[in-house]
């Protein structure tokens, strides 16, 4: 069966003087390495350069703080039932009275683990988040020679307190996603 | 016997059958939902309106239909009375008003509850609800409060709905708490901060149809979806002994009763079964709950893979013999 219509009938008929010697077919691969090499290297040297991503790029995850430098996970375990590969895992703990700066809901993640080798980036938990506390983001999985260094846990996940080092994701948020979050008639935003 | 008709379905019922008893004998999507009736509990129903029917004839010798949509848990059948349920899309429309009259002062913070996955409410306003809410004045609030070390109270998710003041009266040899107040203020309360530890006590957290009252013990430990149900008995000389275990892993999380397909316990376990039994030695594991397929709770449960896998076998031998495929045997669907 013919797919796409380009096999070449391969013919074993006796080859020619000049096709014994080899000579042209060796100068000819040598013609097309010389013309690569004076191409557009497809390659870059990452980390020094760094390709344009596109704003929805599903890459490494970050658990997002909200405006007061809270968290804003609260362990609903949402993300980790929509995981198709099951690379989420958590545990919850309750908030203690005085700890309303660090966590947002009175029930937070005291362990939040993502298995990076599990993970297919599909952007479900992301989805699945009724928090806005999960987003996948631009940043790339780093590699490791250890299998258990790609269990991230909450050192890894959660962004820094500090304003200018946040993870930005407003560019993954659609207009229909904020037109929700600001709808005042909806009972959640109130 | 009473000859009655609900959403075109005729039934028979003995005379006194309420009209919820009579749509629960014929079963299916024409069962009203309810929130505060509860049929091992005697007296409940009537308070939350939820289960409300249209009643377009009253009875054979009176046709005349019933001026108000009627509460269905409440009002007893008569001869040649016809019902309508979901066949009537104004019954539809005021059982959402209901609902959202329900959700008025309900925190919606389901992300945080632990009834969550096996909520009523939830599931109600699921199936019911509008998105939207009209209600523009701030919610009740109310501190979260210990009824004693093993059951925890959150005022603000209870609907009122009188099961766990029932359960109070007819299961425990004295009550304890009980509703306070009135109109927006009402709330369940013990009487000035007591404990509530009597030895039936616990089924307070089964009956609560919301997250208004839960187990400490199991307290943000896990949620309902990622603990696996198993049938489970004792021999306990309070209680009939026989339980479900919620396993994480091999570890038991919570012990609950056994809730029939309503939703409702016909078996009401004492508190040593549920607080104090929780080593896999004290039981004897009988096997995996059956849950139903569009709850939560089966998600990620592979017994019903293996259901499917017999199912394809049985198909595939009927292919085999030359018979065709048997569509309407899928015994998954429940």
């Amino acid at each position: 069966m013919q797919l796409s219509g380009k096999s070449i009938v391969v013919s074993k008929k006796e080859m020619s003087f000049l096709e014994k010697l080899y000579l042209p077919a060796i100068l000819g691969g040598l013609r097309i390495t010389l013309k690569h090499l004076f191409r557009k290297k497809a390659t870059i040297n990452y980390p020094e350069e760094k390709r344009p991503f596109s704003p929805i790029y599903r890459g490494m995850h970050v658990l997002k703080r909200d405006e007061h430098g809270a968290e804003r996970c609260t362990a609903c375990g949402l993300c980790a039932v929509s995981c198709p590969a099951e690379a989420i895992s958590m545990e919850a703990a309750e908030r203690k009275p005085g700890e309303e700066k660090s966590f947002r809901e009175e029930k937070y993640a005291a362990v939040y683990e993502i298995n990076m080798l599990r993970c297919i980036f599909c952007g479900l938990c992301e989805e699945a988040c009724p928090k806005e506390a999960i987003f996948l983001t631009d940043r790339i999985t780093p590699s490791d020679f250890q299998r258990n260094s790609f269990v991230y846990g909450k050192d890894k996940l959660v962004e820094p307190v500090d304003a200018d080092k946040r993870v930005d994701v407003t560019k993954r948020q659609s207009t229909a996603v904020l037109d929700f979050k600001t709808n005042t008639k909806l009972a959640h935003n109130k | 016997m009473f000859k009655v008709t609900i959403d075109g379905i005729e039934t028979e019922v003995e005379p006194g059958t309420t009209i919820l008893q009579a749509a629960r004998k014929i079963g299916g999507e024409i069962v009203p939902p309810t929130m505060c009736y509860y049929s091992s509990l005697e007296g409940s129903g009537g308070y939350c309106r939820t289960c409300i029917v249209k009643v377009s004839a009253g009875s054979a010798k009176d046709p005349r239909p019933m001026p108000k949509p009627v509460a269905s848990c409440r009002t007893p059948v008569q001869d040649g009375m016809v019902v309508q349920n979901i066949t009537s899309p104004e019954l539809l429309e005021a059982r959402a008003g209901v609902v959202e009259f329900l959700l008025i002062n309900h925190p919606l913070d389901c992300p945080v509850c632990d009834q969550a996955g096996e909520c009523d409410l939830q599931n109600l306003g699921f199936a019911h609800g509008k998105e939207e809410s009209r209600y523009d004045f701030p919610r009740r609030v109310f501190e979260k409060k210990d009824i004693g070390n093993k059951i925890q109270l959150h005022m603000t998710r209870c609907i009122l709905c009188y099961r766990c003041v029932k359960v109070a009266d007819q299961l425990t040899p004295g009550r304890v708490h009980g509703v306070m107040n009135r109109g927006d203020v009402a709330e369940i309360s013990t009487y000035i901060e007591q404990a509530v530890d009597n030895d039936m006590s616990g089924n307070m957290i089964d009956v609560c149809p919301v997250g208004a009252l839960t187990d400490k013990t199991f307290r943000f430990k896990s949620r309902v979806w990622f603990v696996n149900p198993t049938d489970a008995h004792r021999n306990c000389t309070k209680c009939s002994g026989n339980v479900v275990l919620w396993f994480h892993g091999t570890e038991i999380y919570r012990v609950s009763a056994r809730k029939n397909e309503w939703n409702e316990v016909k078996e009401f376990i004492c508190n040593d079964c549920r607080f104090e039994n929780k080593k896999i030695e004290n039981w004897v594991v009988e096997g995996p709950r059956k849950i139903e397929r569009k709850s939560v709770i089966s998600q990620n449960h592979y017994e019903q893979y293996n259901q499917l896998k017999a199912q394809i076998e049985k198909q595939r031998a009927r292919l085999a013999n030359g018979e065709t495929p048997d569509i309407g045997d899928i015994s998954l669907r429940t």
